[in-house]
């Protein structure tokens, strides 16, 4: 069904320029800079990604042409979230001893409730509430008289509820910042009146261009309400001379389990996850850990240079999709210890390499040369790439929803030149390139699925990796190609044109 | 029944918006018309010289009380006053906390759908000094007040203010139907008063409708939480709010649109009535008063 593409540069620069004639033009103008195609690299000053190094043959393109991180156009469908979604969505909500209370009227926090599949251990209501909803549930008298006197009664209710809660955290909706309550003052009151750690985020929707922000304003509240006054409790923790922390892995689907299993397997101790199937207590003692991994740099990489600065507490980027990222990954992980882990390390790549060898031989001859086009947050539209290769799949585009400058110079460790690339993709310029370019299989989010199955293009979602998952790590894998291939290779496209119709060419441009 | 006729009282804070505006509704009775008064400001004073008391149920503190506004019914807020004058407050947050603005949509809006205006020809709308929200526009908006009364005095930060509330009633005069009814001067015995405020009238394209003058007996009457229509009605000041309502009630459909001035032309003309020092006139006293003290 696909058509044959090229990825002729000129050919897509072409594409771009057709899409965006449908705009008025100072739309046009502005939506030019978001969209590229990436670039031979000119010079070598991009940030290292050691994992992405050690990958041959180094950096593939320049894909940091494109402008990221600005305000989306009135009138466009964007699907990008607010800065509640990047904070009690992403990296407060996943957090599973602490109770989180959407502050504010009852819509922001019923409507994400259960949205995102961060797995969690443990018993709900007594000492996991990742699958609660708690709201304040704002009336019309609490946007009046401010709703503090509310917020303080709610703390006191889910102290009585749930006295194994081990903390509380207040995610800001929209009209608790209009409003000005004082929700620092709240909790500051809170936390002597009961003792345990209070969050207050400010992070109502209104602020920023997209989630990225929530996720900075998040990371900031980690720092300022239970990093720092805690100091004493990460003191005190005991850790070996392994410990490392895994940031940024939200345990899509069981992602953590699968990533942790491996750091366990070459000799670390990993002393937290953030925030998937996370405690309180794994946040609190990670200044003391050795080495801070990032997965989800977009989200997280603030604290961890916050805690590099302030805890020398060293950091590094990590890829845990496909066994080329991750053995890459597990070698450089390795590279900052001793010989033991590095040893370690030769052994679980050599250990799983059968079940890598099988999984290809199963999945790669019914995947080689199909192209795959992305569109996802903020880390996946690189991270996942090299998972495709594996599968001998080819990538034919790539974009983020709200990446910064520093993710798409990143990008170019992943894609070669030539391909193309959206930043914060409307509704239209998506379906455009995806109809032009018709590639065999689109990963992106629920928004995009049934449009592009109506289509006749095969589709999984790459958010929540379609109820399914790991993706992560070895075991990740073997999930992630069988959904490939189920997906690209389903018997349901072969009924796509109705028995009635002659069969018909594909739409062509 | 005549039409319902909506009118509002702005202007600076302090400079008697309140004051002036129930004196003038009490003497508006005299001329056989059923008023509501409809005060918004949190605070909660714009009908106690009517009441003889501060309201103690206003429609916010009663629906915060019952549960929600919802659960509310328009005879537990409404209060009758002086002469049959049905009074009510929106009441709002106390200082600094939550949303006044919030507070004064949510108890206009519950007037108008439980019939809080039937049956009266004046619906008057006080509302507090600035208009520093949206909420505080209501009366303006959506086709409510038709006239708004601007009260003002000749200090320069209340003529400032006046020519801001006119701003806001340009905003919404082009959208939709309400009009500056006029300028009315409460006395503060600056200098040259009636003229400049006469000329700001003048400038704003409107008129001054009323110039109030200075009596004591409104503080007297004030202090018994009365009016002067009640406390003092034959005295001389009861006339002159005889008069302005008679003036307001003879004045419906003569509102204008509104032609606000910048700060330079307002500065421009405290200038022309010597109410104010030029820039090169300050720097000459300045230089004079230095030269003295190095003499």
């Amino acid at each position: 069904m696909a058509l044959d593409t090229t990825d002729d540069t000129r050919d897509l620069a072409r594409l771009i320029e057709d899409v965006l004639e449908a705009y008025p033009t100072k739309a046009r103008k502005n939506r030019a800079k978001h969209l590229g195609v990436s670039q031979p690299v000119l010079d070598d000053d991009a940030e290292p990604d050691p994992a992405a190094h050690a990958r041959a043959p180094g950096i593939g393109s320049a894909c940091d042409g494109v402008k990221s991180n600005t305000r989306s156009l009135p009138g466009v469908m964007t699907v990008r979230g607010c800065a509640f979604a990047g904070s009690k969505g992403v990296v407060w909500g996943p957090v599973k001893d602490m109770v989180h209370i959407s502050h504010g009227p009852v819509g922001c926090g019923h409507y994400t409730w259960g949205q995102r599949r961060n797995y969690a251990v443990g018993t709900t209501g007594v000492d996991s509430f990742v699958a609660m909803q708690i709201t304040t549930d704002f009336q019309e008298k609490d946007i009046v008289f401010g709703g503090d006197k509310k917020l303080s009664a709610t703390i006191d209710e889910i102290r009585t509820l749930f006295p194994l809660a081990n903390g509380i955290t207040i995610q800001s909706e929209c009209p608790v910042g209009l409003i000005g309550d004082d929700i620092e003052g709240v909790a500051r009151k809170k936390v002597t009146e009961h003792g345990i750690t209070m969050v207050p985020v400010r992070c109502e929707g209104f602020r920023g261009v997209s989630q990225s922000l929530g996720h900075h304003i998040a990371n900031d509240t980690i720092r300022d309400w239970v990093l720092e006054p805690n100091a004493a409790k990460h003191e005190a923790a005991e850790v070996g001379p392994y410990a490392v922390s895994v940031i940024g892995d939200y345990n899509i689907g069981g992602d953590a389990w699968a990533s942790r299993k491996l750091l366990e397997e070459i000799g670390l101790e990993v002393v937290g996850n953030w925030s998937g199937d996370a405690t309180l207590a794994e946040i609190e003692r990670a200044p003391r850990g050795k080495l801070n991994l990032i997965h989800c740099y977009r989200s997280m990489n603030y604290i961890c240079r916050h805690m590099e600065e302030t805890y020398g507490v060293p950091w590094m980027e990590y890829n845990f999709f496909g066994p080329s990222q991750i053995a890459a990954s597990l070698r450089a992980i390795a590279a900052r210890f001793d010989a033991t882990i590095q040893e370690n390390a030769e052994r679980v790549i050599a250990r799983y390499q059968p079940m890598v060898d099988s999984i290809l031989a199963k999945y790669r001859p019914r995947l080689e040369g199909k192209s795959v086009m992305l569109y996802v947050g903020g880390l996946r539209p690189r991270h996942v790439i090299t998972a495709y290769e594996d599968l001998g799949m080819v990538i034919a585009g790539t974009g983020y929803e709200f990446a910064h400058g520093d993710d798409y110079k990143r990008t170019g460790h992943y894609v070669p030149q030539g391909t193309l690339i959206y930043d914060d993709a409307t509704g239209f310029e998506l379906e455009k390139f995806i109809e032009q370019v018709r590639p065999d299989l689109v990963g992106s989010g629920i928004k995009e699925k049934y449009p592009v199955q109506k289509m006749g293009i095969p589709f999984r979602q790459m958010h929540s990796w379609d109820y399914s998952g790991p993706y992560h790590g070895y075991d990740g894998f073997a999930v992630f190609a069988r959904d490939m291939d189920l997906a690209v290779n389903s018997p349901v496209w072969a009924l796509f044109d109705a028995p009635w119709q002659p069969a018909a060419e594909p739409a062509t441009a | 029944m005549t039409a319902l006729r909506q009118i509002a009282f702005y202007g600076k804070g302090g400079i008697g918006k309140s004051t002036t505006s129930q004196n003038t509704l009490a003497a508006l009775v005299e001329l056989d018309q059923r008023i509501l008064i409809v005060g918004c400001d949190p605070k909660a004073d714009s009908t106690r010289l009517i009441l003889n008391a501060k309201a103690q149920d206003t429609v916010l503190h009663m629906a915060a009380e019952m549960g929600s506004v919802e659960d509310l019914e328009v005879e537990d807020v409404l209060r009758t006053g002086y002469k049959g004058i049905r009074c009510v407050e929106s009441g709002g947050p106390e200082p600094g906390v939550g949303c006044a603005g919030r507070g004064v949509i949510t108890a206009i809006n519950f007037l108008e759908e439980n019939g809080a205006y039937d049956d009266v020809d004046y619906v008057s709308y006080d509302v507090l000094g600035d208009v520093v929200c949206g909420g505080f526009a209501m009366p303006i908006r959506e086709n409510k007040a038709q006239e708004i009364y601007i009260v003002m005095s000749g200090e320069m930060m209340a003529l400032y203010a006046a020519n801001n509330i006119s701003k806001g009633i340009l905003k919404y005069a082009t959208s939709g139907s309400v009009r500056l009814g006029g300028l009315i001067c409460n006395e503060r015995q600056t200098d040259r008063e009636i003229d400049l405020s006469e000329a700001l009238a003048a400038k704003l394209g409107t008129k001054l409708i009323h110039f109030v003058p200075r009596d004591n007996v409104v503080q007297r009457a004030e202090l018994r939480r009365m009016t002067v229509l009640q406390y003092a009605p034959d005295s001389q000041q009861a006339d002159e709010y005889r008069a302005l309502a008679t003036k307001i009630h003879e004045n419906s459909g003569k509102g204008v649109i509104p032609t606000p001035i910048s700060m330079d032309e307002l500065e421009e003309m405290l200038l022309e009535f010597g109410l104010m020092q030029s820039e090169e006139d300050r720097l000459k006293a300045i230089a004079e008063a230095e030269a003295k003290v190095a003499a």
